[in-house]
């Protein structure tokens, strides 16, 4: 019995969320004593290293993403193989592929793993609760365990090289695929805030829309991205896709600097997993002070000005 | 349209959690309750849809008694019917969940008809399953999309706009139709003096339902080991110019 792993890829590109989702699917199938294989839907294959075997999934329906049409191949795979686990990655596309799968087969499905004990017919886990803040030891009982990997806990596995691929031809009609994506529409090019080296975020300390201005310039000069807390989308300063937070966007870049952010756990889940991390705040006592790896005391307006004019000095 | 959104009682997002004593029930004695984030936007979404194309909007949830509190909160910003599946409060696994929101729709729709749109949080802010609102599509047999930060309907179709890293995707879902919305989709209102008199009045309507476990078991909560982080104090501009300088993102 093998252990599947759901990739989620771009152009044929494996996102950092599907190396992650290997690594646990290697982990468990190490237990297992089973191959990994990797499954990859759409025209494009991806070339993926490290598993033993990678399923090809092509159709003529599924030139693009559909999330009703990938549970509804990925269950005829499942059917056929009937593997120990499949592995998603703990992304909105893997869990919300997943979450098809098990609705089709009528599984439990547990998202968000970040430790998974596969000895014996009960399966024991953890996963994450509150985006993090809290943890749920749990139990998994079925014929097929259906788990995704939580976001930044496992060590994204190298994927070079490529391994055997065999072709997977599903049976599937146009009323399968109705949640197909109609067209896509580019906001912003280039640097990307869930994919940023550098985030340059500011909370109620920035004071209002224009004391952004010169985090916006801080985060150009270094190749960043703007990031703000769930208090500037509520005040209507910035647009909620530039919320970092549980109910915003993942963050996880190089450095993360953290501008008049009192650091309130919804928050905090959103980018502790940056490898670090700088405070700028007033207030010395603030939780986000206290947890991040550097802070700076003072007043946001006076100081992102001067880092920015000692950035172009040193250039 | 008729439009139905799922909500669920959480302890408010941004306090402290702390667990009783076996670990199996987050202690409640200080917390006050809301509505999940992604879903008290739903709500919101939901009333602009209905003040753009008429209708009615009502609201649905599966927990304890208490919950009727958020029920009579999205009757004060504007919906105007309510049901909810009663459950001794304890943690209920997401299959039993969707079965229970399952069997309650179906019973309202076999009341009054089928709704156009059934909208969800995309995951509550507790628990994070990622699954009920799709599950629940399933057993409906209608289109879903998650993730969902714009809804439109034109005619017979729900556009649904879902932002990814770069901008969004665009799906059209023929109606009737599930969607499990994000925050950022709307920005919520607040209750009128005549909403809060009218919510109050509102009955709420009770489906009692069978709930079967599903083979996902919560054991216990545990909190996170605390990180020892010991902060560098830095004096000014140039000193934190001097650490991006060490960190190599300069």
């Amino acid at each position: 019995m093998s252990v599947l792993v759901l990739i989620d890829h771009d152009r044929g590109e494996v996102s950092e969320a599907s190396r992650q989702a290997i690594t646990l699917a290697e982990q468990v199938a190490e237990a297992l004593g089973s191959p990994v294989e990797a499954v990859v839907i759409g025209a494009e294959a991806a070339d993926i290293g490290v598993v033993d075997r990678v399923w090809h999934v092509t159709h003529s329906l599924l030139d693009d993403y559909t999330p009703g049409g990938w549970g509804e191949v990925l269950a005829q795979l499942v059917a056929q193989e009937m593997p120990a686990a499949v592995v998603a990655p703990g992304s909105d596309r893997g869990n919300e592929v997943l979450a098809h799968l098990a609705a089709l087969l009528d599984l439990p499905m547990v998202a968000n793993v970040t430790e998974l004990d596969p000895s014996g017919d009960v399966w024991s886990l953890q996963r994450v609760r509150w985006g993090g803040s809290l943890l749920e030891r749990g139990e998994l009982e079925a014929a097929v365990r259906l788990v995704s990997a939580a976001p930044h806990v496992f060590p994204p596995a190298e994927t070079e090289g490529s391994s055997p691929v065999v072709e997977f031809q599903p049976t599937l009609e146009e009323g399968q695929v109705v949640d197909r994506v109609a067209e896509r529409v580019t906001v912003s090019e280039g640097v990307t805030l869930a994919t940023a080296p550098v985030v340059v975020s500011g909370g109620r300390g920035v004071g209002g829309p224009e004391g952004f201005g010169p985090l916006e310039e801080l985060a150009e000069l270094l190749g960043g991205a703007v990031g703000c807390s769930r208090v500037v989308t509520n005040n209507g300063w910035r647009p909620h896709s530039d919320q970092v937070g549980q109910t915003g966007t993942r963050v996880a870049p190089d450095v993360y600097i953290a501008c008049g952010i009192s650091g309130a756990i919804q928050h905090w889940v959103g980018m502790m997993a940056s490898k670090h991390v700088i405070a700028i705040n007033t207030d010395a006592e603030a939780p986000m002070v206290t947890k991040a790896d550097y802070a700076v005391i003072g007043d946001v307006a006076e100081l992102v000005p001067a880092i920015v004019d000692e950035v172009k000095r040193r250039r | 349209m008729r439009l139905l959104v799922c909500v669920k009682r959480v302890p408010a997002p941004g306090a402290k959690i702390a667990l009783t004593e076996d670990g199996r029930a987050i202690e409640t004695a200080h917390l006050s309750f809301t509505t999940s984030p992604h879903e008290e936007c739903a709500v919101e979404a939901a009333i602009q849809l209905k003040e753009a194309h008429g209708g009615t909007v009502e609201v649905l949830t599966l927990g304890p008694p208490e919950a009727e509190e958020q029920l009579r909160y999205a009757a004060s910003v504007g919906a105007d019917g309510a049901t909810l599946v009663p459950t001794d409060g304890s943690d209920v696994d997401p299959q039993a969940t969707a079965a229970g929101l399952l069997s309650a729709i179906r019973s309202l729709e076999a009341e009054r008809g089928p709704f156009d749109l059934v909208l969800f949080g995309n995951e509550s802010a507790d628990a994070g399953n990622f699954q009920v609102g799709i599950r629940v599509a399933h057993g409906l047999g209608r289109p879903v999309v998650s993730g969902i930060k714009g809804i439109e309907v034109e005619g017979e179709t729900a556009v649904a706009r879902r932002q990814t890293a770069s901008g969004f995707e665009v799906y059209r879902l023929p109606l009737p139709a599930v969607l499990a919305v994000k925050e950022g989709i709307a920005l919520p209102r607040y209750p009128t003096l005549s909403g809060r008199l009218k919510s109050k009045k509102l009955e709420v309507r009770r489906h009692e339902t069978e709930l079967a476990p599903g083979g996902q078991r919560m054991v216990r909560f545990e909190s996170p080991p605390e990180q020892e982080v010991r902060t560098e104090f830095l004096s000014d501009a140039v000193a934190v110019v001097d650490v991006l300088e060490k960190l190599g993102v300069l």
